[in-house]
């Protein structure tokens, strides 16, 4: 076979690959959206989304508690790990020395290779019993947003942290010049100069809190109830479709597709708002 | 008030910036040490060897587990490999800057976003139901395939991009046609830095549960083929803690499995720090 062929044939084949990464995206669009249709269809979409009854024995298919506990789970994964994950993101950019800062990044990053069931195993062992004391089963919101807060972290501290690294250097030698003392000059300056990229970071943070799953059954309780404090159990979307589906037949199976629907779209709208607030960043900083 | 001076509230600050560093490094320590010293007491070879009792009650080793996380690595990866390759050469080194490259490059990051369950859902509705692979060690394969195709473009896309200009140039100066570039001289150079990317896939593949939980079935049985079902580490402790609540087996396991993924960290880095000194030396 002569080498011009070859080369030709090889063009098709690598551009074959890129291909088939594009429609795995459209696969699986269509097949979540195919699965769950008829359900939206069948109860209709405002039933769908703010009933508040998920009883499939009794034809009832409401998602509000579980729309209200990914949120709940979320925004108290958050609000712990936002606050520490700048505060790292400040350490690592500004303060600490270079050991300290090889040491902590080491740490970030086995941080993330640690797999959600172990962080749910040591939640559901710990965390658990800990929280029992306080009142209620344990199980609960405020367990899963401490285990939450651990695997979001990561995405907060190095996105962060890398957008306070890019901010120019004369923003902060002009600070610096003016008699403000270094912490005056992270505060007042490099935050804000950073603002658009930690947004991103935390946003995509909230990416992953809205669709971990394993660590969020372990520890939640998966009641189907709204939860009236952070001591109380109550179960997510992601956590609702990995319980059920594997025996669900009919309606309910594609309820739980129409599910997996409103998470779709969930982190669509969350990522588009990372990128958006990404690139803007990088064009604040661009331009001066 | 009294207002605090611009010192005091900077040594406050610092104070509390060096605590939220603390706390992360804590919060580490606490689940990996935990684990292991829970976990490494059960730890024995004959753990390793046997096979899981099953049942209600929890106990036994892992030893079909193990095997069915092999089998599934090994799959994922002969059919993750040849398209993540592909795709990333092609970005690399093809792409135009026109429509189809940007649509490409948009899926790639959106797929990037996508939660586990949901490729769960995707595999679950085309593997296991559509093409009847039912709950097995395949359907968990190909979903898992589908979830690691942006790492691996990614990761390898970067490796073949750090390949200096000069070797192309080189290569092409001397009659090469762009396929005899690719394969005799971009790949070979870049391969330290796909391997990392391949090991990152393997790393991922052992952390990943939710997509497999709901296409590999979990069943505790000696594999027999890649039709059978089966459960990978991660997902018997899933099983361990919920179903049987057989916690010290469930400890015991995630110790294997924190030792696996300390190990895979550490060649990866090795690997990369490798990898970039020898292109930087290079150019």
């Amino acid at each position: 076979m002569s080498r011009y062929l070859t080369d030709r044939l090889a063009r098709y084949a690598v551009f074959a690959g890129a291909a088939v990464s594009f429609l795995v995206l459209l696969a699986i669009a269509v097949f979540v959206f195919r699965g769950g249709l008829p359900a939206i269809r069948e109860i209709g979409i405002f039933d769908f989304l703010f009933g508040t009854v998920w009883r499939p024995g009794q034809g009832q298919y409401g998602i509000l508690v579980m729309i209200v506990g990914s949120v709940a789970v979320t925004a108290g994964s958050l609000l712990l790990a936002v606050p520490l994950g700048i505060a790292c993101a400040i350490l690592l950019a500004e303060v600490a020395p270079s050991g300290v800062r090889q040491f902590l990044r080491q740490a970030v990053e086995l941080l993330v290779g640690i797999p959600s069931v172990v962080y749910g195993l040591v939640g559901m062992v710990l965390l658990v019993p800990a929280i029992r004391q306080l009142g209620g089963p344990g199980y609960s919101v405020l367990a899963a947003s401490i285990v939450l807060m651990a695997m979001v972290l990561p995405t907060i501290i190095s996105i962060s942290e890398d957008s306070i690294r890019s901010v120019p250097a004369s923003y902060k030698e002009a600070a610096l010049a003016l008699g403000a003392t270094h912490w005056q000059t992270i505060w007042r300056v490099l935050l804000p100069s950073a603002r658009s990229g930690i947004i991103a970071g935390v946003v995509l943070g909230m990416g992953r809190a809205v669709g971990e799953t394993m660590a969020m059954i372990m520890v939640i309780g998966n009641s189907i109830t709204f939860p009236t404090s952070p001591l109380s159990p109550t179960r997510t979307l992601t956590g609702n479709i990995a319980v059920e589906i594997t025996y669900a037949g009919g309606l309910h199976r594609s309820a739980l597709f129409a599910t997996g629907i409103v998470l779709f779209i969930l982190i669509l709208i969350i990522n588009s708002i990372a990128v958006i607030s990404l690139k803007r960043g990088g064009h604040a900083q661009n331009l001066a | 008030m009294p207002r605090i001076s611009p010192k005091a509230t900077q040594r406050i600050a610092i104070a509390c910036v060096w605590g939220g560093g603390v706390i992360t490094v804590l919060i580490l320590v606490v689940v990996i040490g935990y684990v292991l010293v829970q976990g490494i007491p059960g730890l024995s070879l004959n753990f390793l060897l046997t096979p899981p009792k099953g049942g209600l009650a929890g106990g036994g080793g892992i030893s079909t587990v193990i095997l069915s996380t092999l089998y599934l690595i090994g799959l994922t990866i002969v059919i993750l490999v040849p398209i993540g390759l592909g795709a990333a050469v092609y970005l690399a080194e093809y792409a135009p800057d026109n429509r189809v490259t940007r649509l490409i490059r948009y899926g790639v990051e959106i797929l990037a976003g996508v939660p586990s369950i949901v490729f769960g859902l995707f595999g679950f509705a085309l593997f296991v139901t559509v093409l009847h692979f039912n709950f097995s060690i395949l359907s968990g394969a190909l979903t898992l395939v589908c979830l690691l195709l942006p790492t691996m473009i990614r990761t390898s896309e970067e490796a073949i991009k750090a390949v200096p200009y000069a070797h192309r140039e080189a290569a092409l100066a001397l009659g090469a046609t762009r396929w005899q570039v690719i394969s005799k001289v971009l790949l070979p150079t870049a391969l330290p830095g796909i391997v990392t990317a391949i090991i990152l896939c393997i790393g991922r593949a052992i952390e990943e549960t939710a997509c497999l939980y709901v296409t590999m079935g979990g069943c505790a049985a000696m594999p027999r083929s890649l039709l059978s079902c089966g459960r990978t580490l991660s997902l018997h402790i899933y099983y361990l803690a919920m179903d049987t609540r057989d916690f010290a087996g469930a400890m015991t396991t995630g110790a294997v499995l924190i030792i696996t993924i300390l190990v895979i960290n550490g060649i990866t880095n090795w690997l990369s720090a490798r990898f970039q000194r020898k292109m930087k030396g290079a150019t």
